[in-house]
Parts: structure tokens; sequence; C-alpha cells
């Protein structure tokens, strides 16, 4: 007889003298019932830990302003520093470590309109008193006490009160938009060259920071021009339904670019092809003030009218991931992504500069091997049953104020009713025009 | 070797390179050798997907979208690629399931448990014990989950507790009335007993924790670990539910199939099986109040059902001293073996053996499931006690048979699972991981509406149309589903010769007729189109002059 039982010595899976036992595994799928089961009750949980641990809002930088906060400045260079521009012409620069203000200044005596850096860490800001001034590297502050004058190191004169500028990914080169677009060199006093296409007033302007020489700008006349600097004029126009109040390019597709609507979208563009619209960003309830792509390319952050920011995820759906608001936020004018893409900086009428985090639930602490193990298997989870009815409902579900509640009803109710018009008007034989699809909606005209 | 040439380059020869006889044998060598392993690569990747897979692949060509078909072949490969690493993880198994061979003119049933016992080692032959406890028998048994705990109710009131390994007693009860079932419930920290009246749980030390006053003259008790349900049924036919996690009394059901005979779970899927008098075997799920199948297994009651680990067979012994074989796949009968006497028990291991317990006698079959076996793997007699209950013990070649007399502990060797899966269950569990594993069991419970006959249901599409969907839940559909699968198509007047009657049944497999032909030559004819025309043509050239043609390159 030849035999053979299962005799398993306690040494072997109870060593003695030590507390980590081992931990043999069989992957036999008949040891591991309900797989699937299971699978979704992790899911589940996780994303409702997920819901449970979101705590978007971390807190304000320094005291704020005095007035509304209409601008940010980022430097994709540096990690800790951001500039805000505020209604009573002051410009405070901030320590986003500790979230202190570093100075204060006051720069201007209108608002303070637009502000960006230049590719040294110099600042340029933009107001309506018809000056554009230039301000050294932070680095040379430091140490200096708000009550030492902060001096411009070059003002610059306009005609008209100027609405935004924005400044040349490597030459000493920035643009301004006034009521029309001036391009500056920064060792001149008078602008270089003077680009219009029709427009009496002009919203924004942006340089394009990969094609370097591409500028876009928006104007009240609701066009969307483009530029092409080499050849000193205006490329293609776009005329849209509505006005457009910002302008943000992507960072990692250099052909993409974000537009805040008037009409309370916004809207994904490639500039190669603007007879449509790459996605369409609904849900905000008011006009769109601001938007801001994360250093990644891929999210966005909109500041709205309605006193609410919106995060959305460019290449998913055009719903909104995630929606921002406090009790005591007022309408936002400006948005930005911090350069490491974690946080988000709101400015609103109230002069409060907000942080918040750019994924509600993560938290920034060192963690455990262990730890990340689980949040990345947790995420892994989530993703795989995103689609289940209860596991979106509860990922999906956000509490809304009252009054955005109620104008998102109205706002769906109105809608549907222009669309059930159209429907009757169409199964009751009117020759209507063929429909446009909602990505075409807003484009009225293309000019080249 | 073929680089092996040296001296001034030749840039195009004319004639083709002579090549000695041994090195072109040597090619052939190494070229087979390449193949055979490229073969042994591709065997052992396509064993992986069938092993360690989950389901058929989807077909991915057939997406249109562009996106998602990426996608989805990025999904195929990624699932394809964790089957073959995890059957490469079958290298760190650190156990063999165990065997009995017998050798010459021996037959395996011939042994006796000491004839097993005086070849094993000592450890391992003292596994196989026997407790007399003449009194209070019989004794039904039951197994904890990782195997390391063993419970005993003896019919007149006798409960016992002990860690059967080391053989320390954790708790010995006399509760003076009768004892129908024992049952641990998710580790062995509590058991359910029921007795004459009310069904009532304990903990380890012994101490009375909850008395269930609606789960009355209980006979059968099921405990569903991964939903924490404890399913009972009593003499008045009611199946009952109860969450032992909160408490909660999730259902109860009529079987209204009068006093039950046996009752067992498929760990599958967590569905209750049980045995009726009438010879029916109805399966059962918390989320309907009728059984999801009925199938008529037996002419008289059914004394004992069991069901296998994988949930694809089940055995049923019936008072006409057969004991069957059931794919629960199709709900057909595989086959069955007799009994001298109706089984009183039945239970099947972890790797496929069969334990029938009937009169005095406990026989195992080994591979009888799939297969008929025809002679029993091991036998054993516990002369003038007739067993009562049969259990393998999870993870152990052990078969612990409950009796009149007491209890016995039989070597079954290659019974039980060799290797365990520590973060499922574990036998050599600390009193730390006991109750992290518990604390995370109770984390991933699983609600009771999940119990359905496919246990992959969830994040599957539901089909059905929206207005199918009305008022109508998933287990309904499911439950239509398998009632579509037993239906038995009604006799047919004048066409009952017992050939037809048979070929009926069997789809009409061998009856060749015209139509048949027909569609046999259409199936020919698109097999051919299939392989393209290249096989066509060498077909029209014939086989002397099909070797030289070539298929144009397109």
């Amino acid at each position: 007889m030849k035999i053979k039982a299962i005799s398993r010595s306690t040494s072997t899976y109870v060593p003695q003298g030590t507390t980590s036992a081992p931990v043999p595994r069989n992957l036999n799928p008949a040891l591991h019932p309900f797989e699937k089961a299971r699978e979704y009750t992790r899911a589940l949980n996780a994303t409702k830990l997920d819901r449970l641990f979101a705590q978007p809002f971390l807190g304000q930088l320094g005291n704020g302003h005095i007035d509304g906060v209409y601008t940010f400045a980022v430097d994709p260079k540096v990690l800790n520093r951001v500039a805000s521009g505020s209604g009573d012409g002051v410009v405070k620069l901030w320590e986003m470590t500790d979230r202190t203000e570093v100075y204060s200044v006051k720069a201007h005596d209108g608002v303070v309109k637009d502000m960006c850096y230049s590719g040294d860490g110099k600042l340029l800001t933009c107001a309506s008193d018809q000056k554009v001034k230039l301000w050294d590297h932070p680095s040379k502050l430091e140490g200096r006490s708000t009550k030492d004058q902060v001096k411009p190191v070059m003002t610059y004169l306009g005609a008209n009160s100027f609405n935004s500028i924005t400044h040349h990914r490597y030459d000493q080169v920035f643009a301004t938009a006034s009521s029309s677009i001036g391009i500056w060199d920064l060792s001149r006093s008078k602008p270089t060259t003077t680009l219009s296409w029709g427009s009496d007033s002009i919203n924004v302007v942006r340089f394009n920071p990969t094609e370097t020489s591409i500028l876009a700008s928006a104007g009240t006349d609701r066009s969307l021009v483009f530029y092409d600097l080499r050849m000193s004029t205006p490329v293609t126009k776009l005329i849209t339904t509505m006005s457009t109040n910002a302008i943000c390019w992507n960072p990692i597709e250099p052909f993409n670019l974000a537009i805040g609507n008037e009409d309370h979208n916004a809207y994904i563009f490639d500039m190669r092809k603007l007879e449509r619209a790459l996605n369409v960003l609904k849900d905000h309830v008011a006009a769109v003030m601001d938007v801001c792509y994360s250093p990644t390319g891929q999210e966005l952050v909109t500041g709205s009218y309605d006193r609410t920011l919106r995060i959305y995820s460019v290449r998913e759906h055009g719903h909104s991931r995630d929606i921002y608001h406090t009790k005591r936020m007022q309408r936002i004018f400006s948005v930005a992504f911090t350069p490491d893409s974690r946080y988000v900086l709101s400015g609103s009428d109230d002069g409060n500069i907000r942080l918040w985090r750019a994924k509600a639930s993560e938290r920034s602490h060192v963690r455990s091997t262990r730890e990340r193990m689980k949040l990345e298997y947790d995420e892994a989870l989530k993703k795989r049953y995103q689609h289940m009815p209860e596991i979106r409902r509860i990922a999906r579900h956000r509490h809304l104020p009252k009054s955005i509640k109620k104008m998102s009803e109205t706002k769906k109710v109105q809608l549907g009713s222009i669309k059930r018009k159209d429907d009757n008007r169409r199964k009751n034989g009117e020759k209507l025009s063929a429909r446009v699809p909602e990505r075409q909606k807003m484009v009225v005209k293309n000019v080249q | 070797m073929a680089s092996d040439d040296e001296g001034p380059l030749v840039v195009a020869s004319t004639r083709p390179k002579k090549v000695s006889a041994k090195t072109s044998l040597q090619k052939h060598r190494q070229d087979t050798a390449a193949e055979a392993e490229e073969k042994a690569i591709q065997s052992f990747r396509k064993n992986a997907v069938e092993q360690y897979g989950r389901g058929a692949q989807v077909p991915v060509k057939s997406i249109k979208t562009k996106r998602l078909r990426e996608n989805m072949k990025r999904m195929e490969h990624k699932f394809k690629e964790g089957a073959v690493q995890a059957k490469a993880a079958e290298l760190l198994l650190e156990e063999n399931p165990g065997y009995l061979e017998a050798e010459g003119l021996e037959k395996t049933y011939h042994f006796s448990q000491k004839d097993l016992q005086k070849e094993l080692d000592v450890g391992t032959a003292k596994k196989g014990f026997e407790l007399k406890l003449p009194n209070f028998g019989p004794y039904c048994i039951d197994y904890n989950r990782n195997g390391t705990d063993l419970l005993l109710g003896g019919r007149k009131g006798h409960v016992a507790a002990f860690d059967w390994r080391s053989s320390s007693l954790h708790t010995e009860l006399q509760l003076n009335e009768t004892i129908r079932d024992v049952k641990w419930l998710h580790n062995s920290q509590f058991f359910a007993v029921s007795q004459k009246k009310y069904v009532y749980i304990y903990d380890l030390k012994g101490i009375e924790i909850h008395c269930l006053k609606n789960h009355i003259e209980v006979t059968n008790m099921e405990f569903l670990p991964y939903h924490f349900l404890l399913a009972t049924i009593g003499n008045a036919g009611w199946l009952k539910y109860q969450d032992t996690s909160t408490g909660q009394h999730v259902c109860e059901i009529n079987t209204k199939l009068g006093s039950p005979m046996s009752m067992t779970q498929n760990q599958r899927n967590a569905i209750v099986h049980v045995g009726h008098a009438k010879g029916l075997v109805t399966l059962w799920s918390p989320n309907v109040t009728t059984p999801l199948v009925k199938m008529l297994c037996h002419k008289g009651p059914v004394r004992a059902v069991a069901v296998d680990r994988e949930g694809y067979y089940m055995a049923t012994a019936g008072q006409e001293s057969l004991v069957s074989i059931w794919d629960i796949r199709t709900y057909k009968k595989v086959h069955s073996y007799s009994t001298p006497i109706p089984a009183n028990s039945l239970h099947i291991s972890d790797r496929g053996m069969l334990a029938i317990g009937w009169g005095s006698h406990t026989q195992v079959w080994k591979d009888a499931l799939r297969t008929k076996a025809n002679s029993p793997y091991i036998q054993h007699h516990t002369p003038a006690n007739v067993v009562e209950d049969v259990r393998f013990c999870p993870f152990e070649d052990i078969l612990g048979v409950g009796h009149v007399g007491g209890f016995e502990s039989l070597i079954v060797p290659g019974a039980g699972e060799a290797n365990f899966d520590a973060l499922e269950l574990n036998p050599f569990e600390s009193k730390k991981q006991r109750q992290e594993a518990e604390v995370r069991l109770l984390l991933n419970k699983l609600k009771p509406e999940m119990i359905s006959l496919d246990p992959d249901v969830i994040g599957t599409l539901d089909r059905r149309k929206a207005g199918e969907k009305d008022g109508e839940t998933w287990q309904d559909a499911e439950k239509k589903k398998a009632e579509e699968k037993i239906e038995i198509r009604n006799r047919q007047r004048g066409k009952n010769s017992a050939l037809r009657r048979h070929l009926r049944k069997s789809g009409k497999k061998n009856i060749i007729d015209l139509k048949r032909l027909k569609l046999e030559e259409m199936k020919e004819k698109r097999k051919r189109l299939a392989q393209g025309l290249a096989e066509s043509k060498r077909e029209e050239l014939g086989p002397a002059v099909a070797r030289f043609y070539r298929p144009p390159v397109r």
C-alpha cells in the first residue's frame, strides 16, 4: 500500500519566536466563493468611505483681500507662491505652505484686471487705470516687511484700461487686451504691434504655452479670435451665441483650449477645428467667469457667477466630477490650479481666497505601503463597479445649496420645454432645418 | 551551427551552402526542441485560462467602437495574464494532497483504519480516534469552517465543543432535552443548537447567548457564512433565515411540502437544498417565496442531501436505497449507486469524495461524482452503532462519523484540500488573526438579496427589456430561466415507442434523414468557405499537383 495523508507541521505555519506568521495562498477559485459579490461589496464600501472622507475645503489664504479677488497668477515653476489681485488695486503674494501673506502692495488705482508671470518669475499686473506694471522676482523681497515700499520695476502706460495680460512662454514679450491687442516688448514703453479684428473691447487674451506664437483672445462681440505672431495677423475667428469670459489653453495638448462662456457652459475646442466643440461642460446655472486646466491637462476647474466652482474630467462626459461651495462664498471671478495639481484656489467677490483639495477625499500625509496599496485597490474597485446603480448613485450624490438646486431644476424644465416644443413642431410636419448637435449649438459663424 | 562561418564575407553564393548531415540533424533537433517548448508554453497558458479564467472570453473583434474595442482587448489580455500568473503561482503551494494506492491484489476498501494508522506517521495516525459516548447518542456533528473545532450534539441532550487536534475541551453541556442539530456559526466562537422547541445560540464557554423563539422545532440548520445567515427548517416545513450579525429575522418561507427530511447548502451560491418526504429536492433563496427549482429525485423520502464544493454535483439518498448523483447545472441525473439499506447521511469532501453512512457502515467513494465508480474507496464498520451523521473535516484528510455509540474520526487520505488560503480560512490562525478575519468578514458581509443561482450575476448586464423589468425582480427572472431549463416536453400521442421517446429526449441526435443530410452538407460547405479558397483549389488540383500550389498573396 502507498499512503500519504495531509500532515502539516505546526512549526511551519506557526513558527516559534516570531509574530509574523506565514500567509500561504491558494488561488483556486473554488476556495474563494462569491468573489464578484464580495468585490462589489468592497467597492460599495470604498465608495461610501470616499464620500465620508470628502472634505474639500482647506481654508483661506491669510485674511484675503478687502475688495473682491478678480485674478490669480500662478508661476508654473514655483510650487509655493501665488499672487492675487483685487478690486481696490491691491496685489498680494501668498506663501502656500503656511497660507500667509508675503507682501501686499497697492499696485494700481483701479481694479486689478489680470496678472501673469513672466518666464523668469517676474510678475506683470494690468488694471483699469491704463497701466501695466512689472514686479520683481519674489525671492528678492524676502525679509522685507510690508511697511517697506515694494516698487514696480517698470510701468507701461496704455491708452485705454487693460482687461487682460499674458506673457510669452520664452521671449521677453507680453500681450495686453483693451480695445485692441497690444504686443509689448518688456524693454520698451510702447507696444511693438497692435492687433484687432472687429471688437470694441477685448475681455481676455492668452498665449499658447506650447505653440508659443499662437494667441487667443475673446471680445465682447462674442468672438473668439486666434492670432499668429509670426505673421502679426489674425488667423481665424469664431462667433459664439454668447460672449466668452475666460480662456485657458491645455498645457499638455497644444491645440486644445477651454473657454468659459456667458451661456453657463464651458467648452473645449480644438483650434484647428472650430466648427464644433470637442466637449461641452454643463452643470453651472450662471455664467462661467473663469476656467483653469490642471497641469496634467486632464481636469478643468471652473468658477461661476452662481457662487460655486466645479471640477470636470475633461476626457469624460460633460458633467462635473465635483462641485464645491460654501455658505459665505460669493460670486467667483477667478480660479486656479496649483502647479502640483493637488489644490484649487478660488477668488470671489467677498474678498476671500479659498484653498480646496482637487480630490475631495484625498489626504496629503505620507502613506504607509499598506495604506497606499489599500487605496489603490479601492480605486481600482470603484472604477470596475462604477456603473452599478447603487455605487453610481452614492458616488454622484452631492449636496447642493437650495438656490442652485432650484435654479438647476428650473433650467432643466426650461431646456426640456424648448426641446419638447421643437419636437412637437417637427412631429406636426413643420419644415425645420436639421437638428444641430449640442456641440455645435453655440457656434454661430466661423470667419477665416 | 549556421553562424560559425569564418573568413571573407560571401555576399551572394550561387550554390546553396553545403551543410553536413550532422549539423543539419542538430539543427533539426534544436528546432523540434524549440517547437516542443513553444507547444508546452501554449498548453500551459490554455490550461491556466481554463482553470483560473473567469468564463468565456468577450468576442473583442465584433466591437465596433475603436476605443471600447481597445479597452476590452487590454482587459482580456490582463485577465489572461492574471490566469497564467495564478497558474504559475501553483509552484508556491507547499502541501500535496494525500493519496492511498493499492498494490498488487490489494483493494483500498479492504484497508481498515488500523492498517492505515500503522502505515502513517504518529502525528497523522493520532487524528483517527474514537469517542465512546454510549448514553446520549446518536450524535450529530459539525466541524467549524477552518476545521479546527468539532461540535457534537447527542440526541438526548449532550453537547460538546472541542479542539479535536489538541483534544482540549472548550465546553460540555447537558441540556436535558432533545437535540436535533448543531451548527457552528461564522467562527469557532459561537454555535447554534436546535433543541426540543427553540434554537439556542451558545458561545464557546457554553453560555446561552440567544434563544431564537421564532425557530420552532427545528430539524435541520445551515449557516451561510458570507451572508451571516442561519437557515433553519422545522417540522412544520417553514424555512427561516435569520441574520446572526444583526439579529434581524430576514424571512420565513412556507415550503408547503411538510416535514423536511434533509437539508444542505450549496457553498458556491448559498442556495439551500431541502429534501422532502415526497422525494422532492427543492432549492431556495431567501428572496423568492417559492422554490427556485424543484427536482423529483427519489420515489420515497430524500433522507440525505449533499452538494460538492464547486457547486456542480448534488448527491441525494432516497428511501429506495439509492444514492443518486445529480448535475445541478443542468438538473439532470448523472448516475446512481445502491446501498444495502437506505443511507442516513451523505457528505462530499473538498476534493470531491463522497461519504455515505448507511446502517452501521460508512463508505467513502472516490471519483464517484463525474464518473461512476465501481467500488468504494474506503469502508468502515461500527458494529451495532447506526451512523447518524458523516462529515469531512475541512483542510484535513479526516471524516467525522457521529453514531449511536459516540463519535469516530476516520482517516481518508486524499479527501481534504491540502493547501489552504490563509486570507480566506486559516486552520492555524492566532487569536488576533481570528478577530481581524471576523471584522473583515463583517465588512464584506453580503446582503441576502445577493443570493441567486448564479453567484456571478452581480456586475453583469441586465438584458431584460424595460417592460419586462417592471415589478419583476431579477431573482424572479432567474427562477423563470431555471424553470425553462428543466422543462420536459409533453407526451406526444401516438408517438410513444420506447425508441422514439428516447430519441426525443436525447435531442434526435442519431436520426439521419434527408433534412439532416442537407444540413450537414451545408455545414460542410460553410466550413470550406471559412477555410478559404486555397483549400478548395488544392482539392481541385489533386494531391500530386496541389503541393506546388501557393495561394496568391493578397
